[in-house]
């Protein structure tokens, strides 16, 4: 009797893997990808200013004291637009944001602060992606805690809302 | 004769024209060969955060140009492959990469497939023992 329960087990086994195969292909897995850089120090980087009358951001604009907001996103990302007056909001409680508009132009940026609002105490373009690697960010809009002493505390992926806001308020709060 | 000089001018001319601007390394070859194919292999390893299924050497996405950019010149400047590799790991996580580590998670990758063989041996000698005993009998 065991014998042949035994020689059922490679059957069975085949069976499961089979099952297995079947469930990833009805649910093929769309990864989050989370950055490695949260808890880390800020990454070297410099992302030039996009206008004249307002800074552009790098690594060494971040280690001053205040905790702040890095939001990543461009003038052609859809979510962003409604992202902005959130952004908007958590300026006027105080947070201070900063942004990295990632395969920008100037014009085009100019004309998207103007129509959805404009948050940003500073603007860097990050034309090559090279600002993006290195926050380990894999896509628009993203969001980034930084604290004081310009540690990464926390990465919101995709488009803060309304919920999102009492919790990056109380993380700033904390990151000084 | 004239037809091949001809040929030969119009064969040359996308040489001259590339001597314009710093080529972006997102699609242009890096002009040292061997250094190009390590890049590619680099490239063909590394999957495209973005569109998830295809490494970066094949996808079309902005970031996907930006890895590809980024190696080709970090190779250029003497970085290895792994070096890179292990830079886009340390940003993105083990998932960015297709290449699997050997570590204590990833272990079950070569150790199943050694303890199914090891099994199968078992079960086949054991299946030839039993049919020797009865061909002896």
């Amino acid at each position: 009797m065991k014998r042949r329960l035994l020689l059922w087990l490679p059957f069975g086994l085949v069976a499961a893997l089979f099952v297995v195969f079947y469930a990833g292909l009805k649910h093929p897995d769309d990864h989050v990808i989370a950055s490695r850089m949260v808890g880390q120090p800020l990454p070297q980087f410099a992302a030039a200013p996009a206008f004249p009358d307002r800074p552009g951001a790098a690594t060494a604009d971040f280690a001053d004291g205040k905790p702040r907001l890095l939001n990543v996103f461009a003038s052609w990302c859809v979510p962003c637009r409604d992202e902005v007056p959130m952004l908007v909001r958590l300026r006027e409680l105080g947070a201070e944001v900063d942004g990295i508009a990632v395969h920008d132009a100037a014009p085009d940026l100019r004309q998207f602060l103007a129509q959805y609002g404009d948050p940003y105490a500073r603007i860097g373009l990050d034309a090559a992606g090279r600002a993006q690697m290195a926050f380990g960010s894999a896509g628009v809009p993203e969001t980034f805690v930084v604290d004081g002493r310009g540690r990464i505390l926390y990465q919101q992926i995709g488009v803060v809302t309304e919920a999102d806001v009492p919790r990056l308020m109380a993380m700033l709060a904390g990151g000084k | 004769m004239r037809a091949l000089a001809l040929a030969l001018v119009l064969a040359a001319a996308p040489l001259a024209v590339q001597q314009g601007p710093a080529p972006d390394y997102a699609e242009v070859s890096l002009p040292d060969p061997a250094k190009e194919a390590r890049a590619l292999a680099l490239m063909d390893s590394i999957r495209c955060v973005v569109c998830q299924g295809q490494p970066i050497s094949g996808s079309n996405a902005d970031l996907a140009g930006d890895m590809r950019r980024m190696i080709r010149e970090r190779i250029a400047a003497g970085d290895s492959p792994e070096q890179v590799r292990a830079w886009l790991v340390g940003k993105y996580g083990d998932w960015v990469s297709f290449k699997p580590e050997v570590k204590g998670e990833t272990a079950p990758l070569w150790l199943v497939p050694l303890l199914a063989l090891a099994g199968g041996g078992w079960l086949v000698s054991r299946r030839l023992r039993t049919r020797r005993k009865q061909e002896n009998a």
